[in-house]
């Protein structure tokens, strides 16, 4: 069974898109002969040619709104901001016009647009190279945000992303791009909107996303072998958030312990807290713990450690939640 | 500080002077039908602008932004597009929109407050929603008008914005963007000389048509206050850009009569007496005087006009105060494509059936 990495899985949806509809675009900052600076669109411009798939000026606002324009004239971009840090120019065009035109023309248009954010911490990078922007597109109606957490979920989420009628932002952990699963690539499977219990367990839920998700797996691990047995529930998608499920293993685990490496403060984790509470606050058997990145901004590669949930630290969160 | 007036400067293209006499070469393409048209257009637009200060006045319009003055820079600029162009609008261009087709009732259901972006279908009448925020519709455009390129479109984009917008960023990425990917634009500025409290001086100490040459592309001046001038260089870096010549940045001279908006007091910034001097530049008296003298329309002509804008306007005014509030629903129905479940609990909570 063939192997991929993250970033060979997200070449790879970005390429089969563009083979599956003469209308799907790739463009950003060095996405073009480079292949991104991360290789995610390796090869891509050679195959599809330079007017399919280009590089563009540095303006992540220009592109952006680049790319609404030539969604009203019916063209499905896919736009790379390089880092998460760098994405803020576009902030504007994203919220006052990607996440809007629909409402504001009645349905008449709609953004068929992908913004692809390489995000997080975790690669000992330079300053501006490891935020957690999800809050702020999150917080924004009108916009999907999904994150896989490894590769093969990568490829499905981002062939969802582009097929999708509405603008999807996509938040790609860094730290994961080049580890490896192996399978099948394909389309097939959970959705947008769907989260994946990937290791079950009665004890407490452990929630996470992105890169978090394989630390959240190594916790239980680790708390497997003193007994107890953590589940964990990978989001995938954080804008619409599966509730459905996360209500079951509030029911079915009754204690929930949430991991990300954003702030604490209107993170993730207070949403995830308010809605396990509005679905099932009976079944609570502890209070909702979160184990999350610090007040603070991304710290230098040399302090990362500090900021970043460690697997000891989400385990010592389950610990406690499960002897509450 | 000594404020430099925002016409000071190069001189701009200009056919008919103040007094409306013919400076220039008056032969633009137009019959004498068209050019009649122009002067029916800005006449209406006249009438339809101040209506639209009087509808905001007795409550029917939340806030209006008129654009008084600025007939010429609108109406001789989207006069000169073909119906397969498209237009990206700031949010002061109802004479231009109402020139693209766009019905004025459903463009001013954004200034009643019974909807965002406007109502009318930016696809059908090729007129982009109104935008607000200033220079972001000028990214838009330079997109749109890529999508023609790529498409093998006989079209080009025009992009209105103001003196202000030239100080965003969102402008300088535009220009780039569309000079680096030959992008059939037409970037139309309206320098009215204020940006709400804030003088042309003030916004730049260049000329802003001048800033074309470091993109990389050709850029005009033009007399915004004389409607074929405008026409004329309009149509001209239309045409350049469907024949594949790139894009074009116009500087339209122009000045706001008008307060930026119902809500604004201009007194705070502006004297009267520079209003009144102003007055003198008016687009409509200047075309009419060479109109007339050109043997293209006599009293009787100019009579019909303002009768057929009363009219018109009249009409207008009625089916807007007739208009129907939006129904709650609409808080909903289009935020997305498929709304999740929980978004259509909040839905149910908020409409009372759920």
């Amino acid at each position: 069974m063939a192997e991929h990495t993250m970033v060979a899985a997200l070449n790879a949806a970005l390429g089969d898109a563009l083979d599956a509809d003469a209308r799907v675009l790739v463009f950003g900052e060095d996405v073009g002969r480079l292949g991104g600076v991360f290789r995610v669109t390796d090869g891509l411009q050679e195959r599809f040619g330079p007017e399919r798939v280009f590089d563009t000026p540095i303006a992540e606002s220009g592109f952006t709104g680049m790319a609404i324009g030539l969604a009203l004239a019916g063209w499905r971009s896919v736009i790379e901001m390089q880092f998460d840090g760098f994405s803020y120019p576009a902030l504007e065009q994203i919220v006052s016009h990607l996440a809007k035109y629909r409402e504001r023309t009645r349905g008449r248009v709609e953004l068929p647009i992908t913004v692809r954010i390489p995000s997080f911490g975790g690669i000992r990078g330079k300053e501006h190279h490891g935020e957690s922007p999800e809050t702020y597109y999150v917080h924004t109606a009108g916009l999907k945000v999904v994150c896989p957490s490894t590769p093969l979920d990568a490829y499905r989420l981002l062939r969802a992303a582009i097929d999708d009628p509405d603008p999807v932002i996509v938040l790609e952990p860094k730290a994961r791009y080049w580890t490896k699963e192996e399978g099948e690539l394909s389309a097939d499977g959970p959705g947008i909107g769907a989260a994946r219990i990937l290791r079950d367990g009665d004890a407490c839920t452990i929630v996470a996303y992105g890169s978090m998700v394989a630390r959240a797996l190594d916790a239980a691990d680790a708390l497997a072998s003193a007994g107890v047995h953590a589940r964990v529930l990978d989001l995938r998608c954080l804008s619409p958030l599966d509730l459905g499920l996360l209500g079951t293993c509030v029911r079915e685990t009754g204690r929930i312990v949430v991991v990300h490496e954003a702030p604490l403060t209107l993170g993730m984790g207070a949403e995830i807290a308010a809605r396990a509470m509005e679905a099932a606050f009976d079944f609570l058997e502890a209070p909702v713990a979160r184990v999350t990145g610090w007040d603070t901004p991304y710290p230098p590669a040399a302090l990362e450690g500090v900021y970043l949930p460690s697997v000891e630290r989400i385990a010592e969160a389950v610990r406690r939640t499960v002897a509450y | 500080m000594d404020i430099p007036e925002h016409w000071s400067g190069s001189e701009p293209v200009r056919i008919v002077a103040p007094d409306g006499r013919a400076v220039g070469d008056p032969e633009v393409g137009l019959d004498p039908e068209q050019l009649r048209d122009l002067l029916r257009q800005m006449v209406f637009a006249r009438h339809l602008d101040r209506a639209c200060m009087a509808l905001q006045r007795q409550g029917e319009l939340t806030v209006y932004p008129p654009f008084e003055g600025q007939e010429a820079a609108q109406i001789g600029s989207a006069a000169a597009l073909e119906a397969t162009d498209m237009v990206f609008p700031s949010f002061r261009e109802l004479a231009a929109a109402v020139v693209r087709g766009v019905d004025p009732v459903q463009y001013l259901a954004y200034h009643r407050g019974s909807w965002h972006g406007g109502p009318y279908d930016p696809r059908a009448t090729r007129f982009a929603p109104i935008c607000v925020p200033t220079a972001t519709q000028i990214c838009h455009a330079v997109g749109y008008a890529l999508g023609q390129r790529l498409d093998g479109a006989d079209g080009c984009t025009l992009a209105y914005f103001g003196d202000g917008s030239a100080s965003e960023g969102d402008f300088h990425e535009a220009a780039n963007l569309a000079a680096v990917f030959r992008a059939p634009a037409v970037l139309f500025c309206q320098n009215n000389g204020w940006a709400i409290s804030v003088p042309t001086g003030l916004q730049t100490a260049g000329e802003i048509w001048r800033r074309a040459d470091g993109y990389g592309f050709p850029g005009v001046r033009v007399d915004g206050n004389d409607v074929l001038a405008v026409y004329r260089v309009t149509k001209e870096a239309a045409d350049r850009a469907r024949t594949g010549g790139g894009p074009t940045l116009i500087e339209a001279l122009t000045y706001r009569l008008g307060p930026h908006t119902t809500a604004d007091d201009s007194s705070r910034y502006r004297d009267d007496a520079e209003v009144e001097r102003w007055r003198a530049f008016d687009p409509i008296p200047r075309y009419r005087t060479w109109l007339a003298a050109a043997g293209h329309a006599d009293d009787g002509f100019v009579e019909a006009c303002e009768r057929e804008a009363e009219e018109r306007v009249a009409r207008i005014r009625a089916d807007l105060i007739a208009s129907e509030a939006p129904p709650d629903a609409w808080v909903f129905d289009w935020v997305y494509a498929s709304p999740p479940e929980s978004f259509l609990r909040q839905r149910a909570e908020a409409l009372g059936d759920g």
